[in-house]
């Protein structure tokens, strides 16, 4: 069976590109990084060498990027150094209700720890109001941590003008980019922020590397203690195969950005388009056009996503969901019901985040496997097609 | 996540739909969970000739109320009355455990169709 894969919100393959230029550094150019021989200063060479790739492709300073295992460490790191290091400023965070866990989590952490958080709330769209931020700002906020883009409905946020804000303030930004690097522009000078994390594997990179811009100047506290890597910022031998695979995904995806941009906008587009036209009582969610050019979320009213996303896997189609029953925690997404979806409306909702790879003829094959699987569990669905005492979907212009 | 057993019961679910003159109809389960069930059954004698269902929800939800129509019918109203929710976790084989509460609620729904129709029964009398 034909296996097609759209879930790039979560992951993306290895481009053999990047495979390619990874290689030697498992078996030839193995050394480690902090050593004097000809191996380690190989290893070394390779790693100022991506990490000014990766700088430049942001807009930062070489010295700026510090290499971590990935988007998750990255916001840790962020938030839990800017906090610790900042304290005797003040104690107040802000922050949105629609952060990836990494940033909530976190921000729930260093609130046990004392540190006050505020958590702006986002429109129905899932846009934040910079006037919201502005309201929230006090006199001892030390950082504000909003997403440059959402994983899961992809809206993107007015970054820069939230950083216009805080610099009046002396107030640190950091934004969470792993969903948007390498499918919107991604400049730190042009966002303001302070702080920025991203990650490899989102962009056909691997797993397990990614980095965290500081501006020169930001007082952060480092986390893992050692032998002196990255600045004194972050102890640990460095990763250079994953460096060196993430700094030529980072490459890539600037020297494809347009065409990707293209090709990713026309099949979202295009999957809505025709999802809306065929299957009745289903609703974008997140903002039509701010958006990420490959996030599509729908809700369908009256079936429940695992179960969609099961008979779809059974096509061969790998998309995600926000249900509550595909969650291990069993809550709705956290997200969806902060744009205000009721969880019965949160159950039918599918994510399907679209890659390079992906053709109009898969668009076409996910669309008429919806139509078939959508019928179907509608079918057996006890509040469907009839009046029931159930109330389900009373939001249907959301 | 699921076994075959449970894939097959959730695909191919048997006695799926309602029962226009059932005798009994059971509505367990709430749409804020995510896991809502519909039992119909007929009887006759003190025996379910009949059991049918309508479901909203994941995948174990399904199956489940998929395995109890074939585990109930035939069995005498008292029989029914005992099947328990690991009875049908464990005639599909096992269950995740996260799903053994949430979606597990076809027993629930197949006593609530009997206790139903003992309601019915003694509103003839």
């Amino acid at each position: 069976m034909k296996r097609i894969y759209m879930d790039h919100g979560a992951t993306t393959p290895v481009d053999p590109l990047v495979v390619d230029a990874m290689l030697p550094y498992f078996t030839d150019k193995f050394g480690n990084a902090s050593s004097l021989h000809s191996f380690g200063q190989e290893a070394a060479l390779a790693l100022e060498q991506s990490r000014k790739m990766i700088a430049d492709s942001i807009g930062a300073k070489t010295e700026e990027i510090i290499f971590t295992s990935g988007g998750t460490e990255s916001d840790n790191f962020a938030i839990k150094g800017i906090a610790y290091r900042n304290s005797g400023k003040g104690k107040h965070i802000i922050t949105s209700t629609i952060e990836h866990p990494a940033v909530l989590n976190t921000c729930a952490f260093l609130e046990n720890e004392g540190f006050e958080v505020t958590y702006v709330a986002v429109d129905n769209d899932g846009i934040i109001d910079v006037e919201s931020i502005e309201k929230s700002i006090r006199d001892d906020t030390i950082l504000i941590s909003i997403m440059h883009a959402n994983n899961e409905i992809g809206t993107i946020q007015p970054i820069s003008d939230i950083s216009n804000l805080a610099r009046k303030k002396g107030i640190y930004v950091h934004t969470d980019a792993v969903q948007s690097i390498g499918k919107i522009a991604v400049n730190v000078d042009e966002l303001g922020v302070d702080l920025l994390s991203i990650s490899s594997h989102k962009i056909y990179g691997p797993k397990g590397i990614g980095a965290l811009y500081v501006r020169k100047g930001t007082l952060l506290q480092a986390l893992a203690h050692g032998g002196g890597h990255e600045h004194h910022m972050r102890a640990g031998t460095e990763n250079i195969s994953g460096i060196v695979g993430f700094a030529k995904a980072m490459a890539l995806a600037d020297e494809r950005i347009v065409d990707d941009t293209k090709h990713l906008t026309h099949l979202r587009d295009l999957l809505i388009k025709k999802v809306m036209d065929s299957i009745d009582d289903a609703y974008l969610i997140g903002h039509p056009t701010k958006r990420l050019p490959n996030n599509v979320n729908i809700r369908f009213r009256f079936i429940e996503g695992e179960s969609m996303l099961l008979l779809l896997d059974m096509k061969g189609i790998a998309i995600s969901t926000g249900s509550a029953c595909s969650s291990k925690s069993l809550e709705p997404s956290h997200v969806l019901t902060a744009i205000g979806l009721k969880p019965e409306d949160s159950h039918g909702s599918l994510r399907i985040t679209l890659g390079r790879g992906n053709t109009q003829e898969e668009v076409d094959y996910l669309t008429d496997a919806l139509v078939e699987i959508v019928g179907r569990l509608r079918a057996i669905s006890p509040i469907s097609g009839k009046k029931s005492s159930f109330t389900v979907g009373s939001t249907p212009d959301m | 996540m699921y076994n075959e057993k449970v894939i097959d019961y959730f695909s191919n679910p048997r006695n799926v739909g309602d029962i226009e003159d059932a005798d009994g109809v059971g509505e367990v389960g709430n749409p804020t969970c995510g896991d809502m069930m519909t039992i119909y059954i007929k009887v006759k004698d003190g025996i379910l000739t009949d059991v049918k269902f309508k479901t909203f929800g994941c995948g174990a939800a399904i199956a489940t109320s998929s395995m109890i129509t074939e585990m109930a019918i035939g069995k005498t109203i008292e029989e029914a009355l005992e099947i328990t929710r690991n009875d049908v976790a464990e005639e599909l084989g096992g269950l995740p455990q996260v799903k053994m509460h949430c979606s597990n609620l076809a027993s629930d729904g197949l006593h609530a169709a009997i206790e139903d129709y003992r309601y019915k029964q003694n509103i003839k009398k």
